[in-house]
């Protein structure tokens, strides 16, 4: 691997700031240059949120753009949708099959897309979907759905887990460590 | 040691290696995470300032004492800190004097879009523009320096992907900064007008100085590629036209304000094409024509927004770049919303059931404007709220004032609310003013203000009394409510609206986000009790869908505020099960 771009999508609130910084410690580890560029403000109040991660021997834009993503994390399938145009031909989607309803949804002035997971997959084969709310249930904590979906994400990378658990460790308080190494391994192993 | 950084911590980190002594802020996207870094150390002084006037006065106040200080700020919070901006440039420094700003283009998180460079001319103040986190702590670190050997303010300016992205950034060791010898100097520090305008004389010398500086400092550098082009570039912009041009040549400015004007004119001497690439207006580009020199910039580049290499490569070098989704549903948009247990949903179900006009603010409650609340008439800057409305009744008579109200959180009232609410009272108005006090300032991310009893470290400090400072500015009508006892809101909002003189209304619950703040956790409905009357669907709550056959409370969202159950007129809504369990 000589570069790697990396976009984590979501609803503000759902902890995709936690694990850019995780993504951002493991580029470290490995000598990467690296640029990770993050929404901060209004947008965490419940709007769509997209962090970019860059590896490369040097980054200069820290955005990524359409058509040059190698992978998408979606933590919500709407923002899958959203963000699809930004995968690359042949990237990865990673999709968590959370659905949070945006709010002209809920006030009727909108309809959510019906089976977004399914029609993601017909036109992108490299497509993967996975419930990282109820693994996160079952590890302890709804909060971890970011570490699970991380795990997942190790996965698919040949980045050695060894380097993921390290960067983890750094990055998270000690107090949530645990819960929070339970959750990439149940990501990790799905 | 390599440490991954935002460019807003590694401006932090560039203060602490620079020895500074105070610092002090107001917080605004995208610039609060400076001062918040800053915090983290123990050797600075820091501190969240009432607004940004406040912040830089000390901030200057610090520097005529001997000490190097930063202030920060994001860009609309300049316009507040204006006024002794422009004339500490007049006074110079003693120590050090960094102020930042942080602009915010595209508007991710602000209500305009304005290019703080401007300042930096009309003020004389000179500014440099980092394009990575690295550059954040080396030009900070360089700010201070220039600071003292010029004696003047020194600007460094950021945008959001460059204070909001990380980066890797080597860390230094920090100088043993002693304090300059405090001196009484009455020609220096007192600008009246016979002294100010000896000092005028000496800021257009230092100016004179600077642009010679500008031409021969590395902050300038030319990156020397294939010379068929050549970009003249600063900030975040440099780095989109990295990626978009690739191997041309490179004016790379970090010193925006004064600009290398032989260093450009050598540039452009060696290159076939030139052009300007950067954010916003055409800072660079006009003072580049000037110079006689052909450039093109904003002709084909965008005075909207952000720029991004493949906006740059499409609108310059004609390469559109096509992806469509074979997927054609239509994506709805997910505006940001009041977050679940949200203190300020109580308040705007009552504002939006008596149809009052609502004069607004800055902060999380601005986004009761959004349907389904749409409670709010507008919006300009902090502050406005409260003398807004008073314009609207002094324009529309008392009768208008009678279905009014003006709304804005604790820390707005304290940064510039309170001297319209002394507006009101001193010019015989009726308005009704409602202090959201939630206990802390929310949008920028939970910092400690004035209303809250706590330092930016934490430390205990002593609490501004809102009744009590209503009062003393002569409001003899005060009441403290709970926004989620919708029934005693109401009373109270419409006793207000009707009374003849100035009133405020303390709406007094926690942000639902504080650690403190515990609910009973999340909710359901029982559907064999719901009636689909969908009255519950009024707030705008986040975690109510209506699923067209049912109604359903998604349970990952509710944090159980019970908000609800007091719409609910039959009692469906009920405590759900343990989550986690």
């Amino acid at each position: 691997m000589d570069k790697l771009n990396i976009m984590l999508v979501g609803v503000g609130g759902q902890g995709s700031l936690l694990a850019s910084r995780i993504l951002g410690n493991v580029a470290l580890k490995m000598n990467f240059d690296v640029k990770v560029s993050e929404v901060h403000g209004m947008s965490q109040r419940g709007g769509s949120v997209v962090t970019y991660v860059k590896f490369d021997k040097k980054v200069y834009s820290p955005l990524i753009e359409k058509g040059e993503a190698d992978l998408i994390v979606a933590f919500e399938q709407l923002e899958a949708l959203r963000w699809i145009e930004f995968l690359k031909d042949g990237g990865k989607m990673i999709v968590n099959e959370q659905k949070i309803n945006p709010m002209p949804v809920i006030i009727g002035k909108a309809k959510y897309p019906e089976n977004i997971i399914d029609k993601i997959k017909s036109h992108y084969n490299n497509t993967i979907s996975i419930d990282a709310l109820k693994i996160a249930k079952e590890c302890g904590n709804i909060k971890a759905v970011n570490i699970v979906l991380l795990g997942l994400m190790a996965k698919s990378t040949d980045i050695r887990k060894e380097t993921w658990i390290e960067a983890i460790t750094e990055t998270v308080p000690a107090k949530f460590l645990d819960v929070n190494v339970k959750a990439f391994e149940a990501g990790y192993h799905s | 040691m390599r440490k991954l950084m935002l460019g807003n911590e590694a401006v932090a980190r560039g203060a602490y290696e620079a020895g500074v002594t105070v610092a002090a802020a107001y917080p605004g996207t995208p610039s609060t995470e400076i001062t918040e870094n800053i915090a983290k150390y123990d050797e600075i002084y820091s501190e969240w300032s009432p607004n940004e006037k406040v912040s830089l006065e000390v901030a200057i106040g610090a520097s005529i004492a001997g000490a190097r200080a930063i202030c920060s700020m994001k860009h609309v919070g300049l316009n507040v800190a204006a006024d002794p901006l422009f004339t500490v440039s007049y006074t110079g420094v003693n120590g050090g004097l960094v102020i930042m700003v942080a602009d915010d283009p595209g508007m991710h998180s602000s209500q305009n879009e304005q290019d703080s460079r401007f300042y930096a001319r009309a003020s004389k103040v000179p500014m440099l523009e980092p394009a990575d986190s690295q550059e954040c702590k080396d030009y900070v670190k360089m700010a201070f320096e220039l600071s003292e050997k010029f004696d003047c303010p020194m600007f460094v300016r950021l945008s959001t992907r460059i204070a909001h992205s990380q980066s890797v950034v080597e860390l230094g060791d920090k100088v043993e900064y002693q304090l300059k010898e405090y001196k009484k100097n009455f020609d220096k520090y007192v600008m009246m007008p016979a002294m100010a305008r000896k000092r005028h004389v000496e800021v257009e010398k230092r100016m004179a100085a600077l642009r010679e500086f500008s031409n021969t400092t590395e902050l300038n550098r030319i990156e020397w590629g294939n010379k068929e082009i050549g970009i003249i570039t600063s900030g975040i912009a440099y780095q989109y036209a990295r990626e978009a041009f690739g191997d041309v040549s490179y004016l790379k400015l970090g010193m925006v304000h004064p600009l290398p004007e032989k260093l450009i004119a050598d540039f452009a001497k060696e290159v076939k094409a030139l052009y300007v690439v950067e954010e916003l207006e055409p800072f660079i580009e006009n003072q580049v024509k000037k110079l006689g020199i052909q450039v093109i910039g904003k002709d084909k580049l965008p005075v909207i927004g952000e720029l991004g290499a493949q906006l740059i490569s499409e609108k310059i070098l004609n390469k559109k770049i096509e992806v469509k989704s074979p997927i054609n549903d239509v994506v709805p948009v997910r505006p940001p919303v009041m977050c679940p247990g949200c203190p300020h949903r109580g308040m705007f179900h009552v504002l939006k059931k008596l149809k009052l006009v609502v004069s607004g603010d800055i902060g999380c409650y601005t986004l009761g404007a959004l349907p389904p609340t749409e409670a709010m008439d507008t919006c300009v800057c902090m502050g406005a709220s409260v003398s807004g409305a008073h314009g609207m009744e002094k324009a529309r008579g008392k009768d208008f004032a009678k279905k009014t109200v003006a709304i804005l959180g604790d820390s707005t009232f304290i940064h510039s609310g309170i001297t319209g609410l002394i507006d009101i009272v001193y010019n015989k108005g009726n308005s009704t003013v409602i202090i959201l006090d939630n206990s802390i300032t929310g949008m920028t991310g939970h910092q400690h203000n004035p209303t809250t009893g706590f330092t930016i470290k934490g430390e205990p400090a002593k609490q501004v009394d809102l009744v009590k400072l209503a009062q003393a500015v002569g409001v003899e009508r005060v009441a403290v409510v709970d926004p989620f006892d919708i029934k005693e809101f109401e009373k109270v909002v419409k006793q207000e609206i009707a009374a003849e003189e100035p009133s405020v209304i303390i709406s007094q619950r926690p942000c639902a986000l504080l650690k403190n703040v515990q609910f009973d956790g999340p909710l359901t409905i029982n559907n064999e009790k719901c009636k689909k009357c969908k009255l519950c669907l009024a707030i705008g709550c986040p975690a109510i869908v209506d699923k067209g056959d049912k109604i359903e409370i998604n349970e990952a969202l509710c944090v159980g505020c019970k908000l609800c159950t007091k719409l609910c007129n039959i009692n469906a809504i009920e405590k759900a099960g343990d989550l986690n369990g």
